[in-house]
């Protein structure tokens, strides 16, 4: 194999040189494409063409790839040969050695050596010198590393001297000397370095052994002087460790300090009062528009991103709860576990844990801070809670002081004196008792998110307001969904029972509406983290409210007002959801649910009255910014003022569903002393009246009579205006006015009344009565169909030749394709070619020598006969 | 203590035990009366339990009664045929087996009478099994007769018996809804409901006209739970189920025919009915009139004085009489004047709030199908439904403005309601006149709906939408109404509860920090917390 590469090798070059001249002049390697006609000014490329040549060149060509390629086929290894020259067919043999010998010399005398003007040469194992590693042999530090590296430098030291090209000239020749002696055995030899390196090693660990054990006594014998040399020079010594010592100190820190110095990091600019006050202009107008957009009930596919309630302590970092060590008071089973300390003294077991430190930073602090103050403090907003919590705990802390103050003696003492004497005991109680209550007021700072609504009681009940309110938002804290993974169902349980709650303390008696005033604000906030939840809890409560309602109607045909609870339930949904939307799953099933019972209650007292106008109120509360159309708002009104007209003869118009013309509660709001309007006077009706009503005389009646129908008037005015740009505003008001003007006469009436009375009568009047005819939105005319065919000028006939610069560019690449694609195959065509020659050549190369060995045999075996036969005719002769 | 209490269990046991010891001496007295005719006397013994104060003596005696007359009648050992008086018999020339016969006629109609005393009991238990008693008795009465009569002129049927029963029942000062419930099941035998039914027409007209046609709640309340409790057959292959089977010319028996049924149950529907009624009995009557009285009388136009009386009534009444007039013009012919005058006098603001709002506009939208209706009427009814809108709840809504969309699409030329493009662009106040009654005179095809255009402004999304429709040409398609007829506010309701939104709930973004803003809510600016 070898040789024949390099034989045509040799022949293409002798040709090679040959070629340029000899071939060109050789007419039979020359062919000459004749041209049928001479074109003036076009350059000629192929008009004499060398085909042996070029034939012979992809020959080559492909002996070099394909042909090595089919050989190589189907061989998984490869060996390659990187020595210099190795597959350079130009080169000689000798040109090549040299070659290499000259390109070892050059790596090895590199600018190191320069002026070395030794001949000697280094002799080198891994790029290192054989020499110094030899030198630095005893001294290399007993690492077992080191050594094995040693060992092997020896042994390849040793091992390398027959293949080495790394050898000087002279070793070359003490090797070839030695070569004689390593004749015997080169197992011996090795054995025997070994064996060798073995030895040495074993000494070098003694004599470090030895080194230590010297060291170590000399130590100690330094340190027996060392008390004296203290005595002597202790300054010194000690100016000089000291020296030494903040000196590298120094430095260190520096070079630490300048390692882990942080980054200058760009921070966030300040903002400007303007800028921050824009932002937040800016905020409330996309939510402004958001709004809008719902109550014209756009469907757009998503609204804005849930807007997340920042609390004004939020740090915009997610939830990190301050975390102190000591311990906090929480609460066990609804109860806190301070308030067994009653018998004792009040105030000194509960914290007993807590840290000397924390007591002496806190003793500044005055005794018995006022719990109102903290109250004050927590409701000046959000920003302060932490720091009114850790004002309670300072308190607590100090209180804790004082008692440890006292010796246990002293407590000792106390409690005698207690018991024996009384006039201080009873002194000593009031304390106690001032204490306990102290202790009581103070909240703990944790608690437990409750795991069912009697939970929830449990741990409100008994706290005032202010404190069930702050309960409520300690345990929102301590259960913020990022500390752990369970508190958002929990928190999305609270808002359930939250809202339980709230009914709950409406139906009480009497309902204790100021503790759901304080808790509104907790709710909003849980309803801003979970919306979802909150809207769950409300569409149930709600759907319970209209399905009693819809089973009492089915069963009796009407249904008594709404509770209390349900009524705060209908505001609540108000503060939590917007009441604008065109469809809101929560406010819309309200909005009907204030509907039907606008409807369907009939009015049978003044309770009734009151509750009917409470929602009244409501009703104008959802539809005040969306100036939605809400008839029953209007009938109840109406009727309610007509519960106010004495005499019921000759009516201009008509009552609806609740109310009856006239019958037995027909004159619910009739004055029984017509003079008592004069000793009324304005003043807002309560929530709780539409519950229960007690009078103590008929003055009390009437007034109450007035109230409701100065609320009456006052919500017909807002409807006057919500209304009055409705197309059939006339006669939507037309009971109402003809109830104002003609039965429920202004003189009969207080004087603000009589304002109201006037102004409502007048917003009536002039609300415009003509409105222009109704027509269909004009639609955009549909086009018509165009018909007529599209017409292209065609100015060049014939072959286009690129119009555009695109359609040019594509032609050329078509075209450039085309010839690709051709050439391509013909060369795909030209290599199978070349391999099936060379496939046949190689079956034709074996044959033959099948051939020829198969000759040889018979041959041999012919003269093997032949000796035979010939030895037996020997024999026998 | 202790003591009392196990008195008490004993005297408890010892009643159940006396009534126990009753029951077998009810029994073992009926088997020694049935056994042996000297012990005749014995009857009296059970007529002492039968009036008794206990009733559970006294349901016994009447099951012992029962017994006792029952297996008397089958065997004929009651008196037939006219019966002498007591005296007269005990002295007159009689056979003893005569006067015993005799004797037991009398004790049966003793019994008869007590059990008739007893369906006016305080306790219904006792009522309830004097009633089936007597019906038993009736049965029995029914195939052994006791009147010995020409079996080609009478037929065998106790009518004094069934009458006496009718006119208990149908008291004057108690309600027996109850009992009458349970009287249903016999009214389920053919000759049962046909005699009950003649005894019913001469009992009304008796004590109505004693009563000098005055309204008489309880009676007239019980009457019609009688009436109402009538089932009648609507085939004459129905009549199979008889209390009584006559032998003889069975063919011929009045009540074996639907013909004959159908006269009597017009009769008596007609005398109840010609008297005054109370109000809410007119809404009875007028509920039930189209489906279960019109179709079973033979002359059904019989009852138009009585339904356009209860037209005339105003109000609910009218609303409920729509539906027999309709019946009566629809499939008997019948020619009504102003029909649709007073149609449209009934759309008054409260019909939107009544029960039967979903009846009237089934009828309604019956009535105005037609198109041969004039223009003028159609649109009159459109624009004062829409105009009644304005005082309308949602789920009446629903109904009225596809109802209106309805008539518009049925008749093109209504369209001016709610397109009238080019005419004038100045504004012009509403021409319509609400009071006016008569709908050819109020100009409501002058109007156009602007009514509709203000529900465009609902509160709730549904009727807004559906006011929206008016701003485009309406599609051809005509709404069906029949789905929204029964919609309740609950259901409207649930439409947004039960929706599932995954998309985010939007919330109020104004911070709510009380209960009551005073310078927000309108709610804050009239009510205080306490």
């Amino acid at each position: 194999m070898g040789k024949t590469p390099k034989k045509s090798s040799l022949a293409d070059k002798v040709r090679k040189t040959k070629t340029s001249t000899a071939i060109k002049n050789n007419p039979f390697e020359v062919k000459i494409n004749r041209k049928k006609f001479e074109v003036l000014g076009r350059k000629t490329k192929h008009d004499v063409g060398l085909p042996g040549v070029s034939r012979s060149k992809a020959i080559n060509k492909r002996k070099e790839t394909l042909l090595k390629e089919h050989q190589q086929k189907n061989k998984s290894s490869k060996f390659i040969d990187r020595r210099f020259g190795e597959y350079d067919t130009n080169m000689a043999p000798e040109d090549k050695i040299l070659q290499r010998f000259a390109m070892e010399r050059l790596r090895v005398h590199d600018k190191k050596n320069l002026y070395n003007l030794n001949e000697e040469e280094e002799l080198t194992h891994y790029g290192q010198s054989l020499a110094e590693m030899e030198k630095f042999n005893d001294v290399v530090n007993s690492d077992d590393e080191s050594e094995e590296k040693g060992l092997l430098s020896a042994f390849g030291y040793d091992s390398h001297l027959g293949t080495g090209f790394a050898i000087s000239r002279e070793k070359q020749q003490q090797e070839e000397e030695e070569g004689s002696q390593r004749a015997k055995s080169r197992q011996e030899l090795i054995e025997e370095l070994i064996q060798k390196s073995k030895q040495e090693k074993r000494e070098r660990q003694v004599q470090r052994e030895e080194a230590q054990e010297l060291t170590e006594k000399l130590d100690q014998e330094w340190k027996n002087i060392q008390a004296l040399l203290v005595k002597k020079t202790p300054k010194a010594e000690n100016a000089e460790k000291q020296e030494e010592k903040p000196k590298l100190d120094k430095y260190d820190m520096m070079v630490r300090e300048l390692g882990f110095e942080m980054k200058a990091q760009p921070s966030e600019k300040m903002k400007t009062p303007e800028e921050l006050a824009r932002e937040e202009r800016e905020k409330l107008q996309k939510l402004e528009a958001d709004r809008l957009r719902r109550m014209m009930g756009d469907e757009v596919g998503h609204s804005a991103p849930a807007q997340v309630h920042i609390s004004a302590d939020d740090l915009n970092d997610g939830f990190i709860l301050d975390k102190d060590d000591k311990k906090t008071l929480a609460y066990q089973d609804g109860k806190w576990n301070i308030g067994e300390k009653s018998e004792g003294d009040g105030d000194e077991n509960s914290e007993e844990d807590e840290s000397d430190e924390e007591q002496e930073s806190e003793t500044e602090e005055e005794d018995g801070q006022d719990d109102d103050e903290v109250e004050e403090e927590e409701e000046e907003g959000e920003g302060s809670s932490e720091e009114v919590e850790e004002d309670e705990g300072e308190e607590d802390g100090h209180s804790d002081l004082d008692s440890e103050q006292e010796s246990e003696d002293e407590e000792r003492k106390q409690e005698d004196k207690q018991t024996s004497a009384k006039p201080k005991t009873s002194l000593s109680k009031e304390e106690m008792k001032a204490q306990q209550d102290a202790a009581k007021a103070e909240l703990p700072y944790t608690f437990n998110a409750p795991e069912c609504f009697s939970d929830l009681k449990d741990l409100l009940h008994g706290h005032t307001p202010d404190n069930q309110r702050l309960i409520v938002a300690r345990t929102q804290k301590c259960n913020h969904p990022s500390l752990a993974i369970g508190n958002k169902l929990k928190l999305q349980k609270l808002v359930g029972f939250l809202l339980e709650y709230i009914g709950e303390l409406a139906t009480r008696s009497p309902p204790e509406l100021t503790v759901i005033d304080k808790l509104i604000p907790e709710l909003y906030t849980l309803c801003q983290m979970f919306p979802e939840a909150a809207c769950r809890s409300m569409q149930s409560i709600l759907g319970d409210a209209g399905h009693s309602m819809e089973e009492v109607l089915e069963v009796k045909g009407h249904a008594t007002f709404p509770a209390l609870d349900t009524l705060v339930y209908l505001k609540v949904t108000a503060l939590l959801f917007p009441t604008s939307d065109f469809r809101h799953p929560v406010t819309t099933p309200a909005l009907l649910y204030i509907g039907q019972a606008l409807t369907k209650c009939p009015v049978r007292s003044l309770q009734d009255v009151t509750s009917g106008l409470v929602l009244c109120c409501l009703a104008v509360d959802y539809v005040s910014l969306s100036k939605r159309f809400l008839p029953e708002l209007i009938n109840f009104l109406a009727g309610t003022l007509h519960l106010a007209v004495q005499d019921k003869t000759s009516l201009g118009y008509s009552v609806v569903s609740p109310f009856r013309p006239s019958g037995k509660h027909s004159d619910l709001l009739v004055l029984s002393d017509s003079e008592s309007f004069k000793y009324w006077r304005k003043k807002n009706l309560p929530l709780s009246a539409a519950q229960h009503l007690d009078f103590k005389n008929d003055l009390d009646r009437d007034n109450h009579r007035l109230m409701c129908l100065s609320t009456c008037l006052d919500l017909v005015k807002r409807c006057c205006l919500l209304y009055k740009d409705l197309t059939s505003f006339p006669h939507i008001m037309q009971p109402i006015r003809s109830l104002l003007s003609r039965h429920l006469l202004a003189p009969t009436l207080p004087k603000p009344l009589q304002e109201l009375h006037n102004e409502i009568l007048e917003t009536i009047s002039s609300a415009p009565v003509s409105h222009s005819r109704l027509v269909f939105e004009k639609k955009k005319p549909i086009p018509l169909k165009l018909l007529t065919p599209k017409i292209v000028e065609v100015l060049d006939y014939g072959k286009k030749r690129g119009s555009t610069r695109e359609e040019r560019e594509k032609e050329r690449l078509k075209h450039k394709y085309k010839k690709e694609f051709k050439g391509a195959l013909r060369e795909i065509r030209k290599d199978s070619r070349f391999l099936a020659r060379e496939k046949l050549n190689e079956i034709l190369s074996r044959d033959a020598e099948r051939k020829k060995k198969v000759k040889e045999l018979f041959g041999s075996l012919a003269t093997q006969e032949g000796e035979w036969k010939a030895l037996k005719r020997k024999k026998r002769k | 203590m202790a003591l009392a209490r196990k008195r008490n269990v004993s005297s408890a046991k010892r009643t159940e035990q006396s009534v126990k010891t009753a029951k077998i001496d009810l029994n073992s007295k009926v088997e020694t009366i049935l056994q042996s005719k000297k012990h005749a006397n014995d009857v009296f013994d059970l007529f002492e339990f039968l009036q008794s104060e206990k009733e559970k003596d006294v349901i016994s005696a009447v099951a012992a009664c029962s017994k006792l007359f029952c297996s008397l009648l089958e065997r004929k050992e009651l008196y037939m045929g006219k019966l002498p008086a007591e005296e007269e018999a005990l002295s007159g020339g009689h056979s003893a087996a005569e006067k015993y016969r005799i004797y037991m006629r009398h004790r049966y109609h003793n019994c008869v009478e007590m059990l008739l005393e007893h369906l006016s009991h305080d306790v219904h238990s006792v009522k309830e099994s004097a009633l089936c008693c007597l019906m038993k008795f009736a049965a029995g009465e029914g195939q052994y007769p006791l009147e010995d009569l020409d079996w080609s002129e009478h037929y065998s049927f106790p009518r004094e018996l069934i009458q006496a029963l009718v006119d208990k029942l149908l008291s004057k000062t108690t309600d027996n809804s109850l009992l009458i419930s349970r009287f249903q099941e016999f009214l389920e035998m053919e000759d049962v409901r046909y005699y009950v039914m003649s005894s019913i027409r001469e009992n009304v007209g008796r004590v109505m006209d004693k009563n000098k046609g005055e309204v008489l709640p309880i009676y007239q309340n019980n009457v019609f739970t009688l009436l109402s409790n009538i089932n009648m057959p609507s085939k004459e292959s129905e009549l199979t189920n008889y209390m009584v089977k006559q032998e003889a010319k069975h063919e011929d028996w009045k009540a074996a025919k639907l013909n004959e049924h159908k006269r009597v149950f017009e009769r008596m529907w007609l005398g109840f009915l010609k008297y005054k009624l109370p109000n809410n009995m007119y809404k009875k009557v007028l509920v039930i009139l189209h489906d279960s009285i019109l179709p079973h009388m033979s002359k059904p136009t019989l009852m138009i004085d009585f339904l356009t009386a209860a037209y005339e009534v105003g109000g609910a009444i009218s609303l409920l009489a729509l539906n027999g007039l309709f019946v009566l013009i629809h499939q008997h012919n019948l020619d009504y004047p102003d029909f649709y005058k007073k149609l449209y006098n009934l759309l008054e603001p409260s019909i939107f709030h009544v029960k039967y709002r979903a009846r009237f506009f089934h009828l309604a939208n019956l009535f105005l199908s037609s198109s041969h209706l004039p223009v003028y009427l159609v649109a009159a009814f459109a624009k004062r439904l829409a105009r009644l809108a304005l005082t309308a709840p949602p789920t009446a809504l629903l109904i009225v403005l596809p109802f209106i969309y309805n008539l518009i699409r049925r008749h093109p030329s209504c369209r001016v309601l709610i397109h009238k493009p080019g005419t004038e662009d100045e504004p012009l106040a509403d021409p319509y006149v609400m009071d006016e009654e008569d709908p050819a005179q109020c100009h409501a095809l002058e109007s156009s709906l602007w009514e509709i255009k203000t529900l465009q402004k609902h509160y709730h999304p549904d009727v807004a939408k559906a006011a929206m429709l008016i701003n485009t040409p309406l599609l051809e398609q005509e709404d069906d109404i029949s789905e929204v007829l029964e919609i309740t506010t609950y259901e409207l309701m649930e439409r947004d509860l039960k929706q599932t939104q995954t998309k985010n709930i939007p919330l109020e973004f104004e911070t709510a920090t009380q209960l009551l803003n005073k310078d927000r809510d309108v709610l804050g600016q009239n009510f205080c917390l306490d």
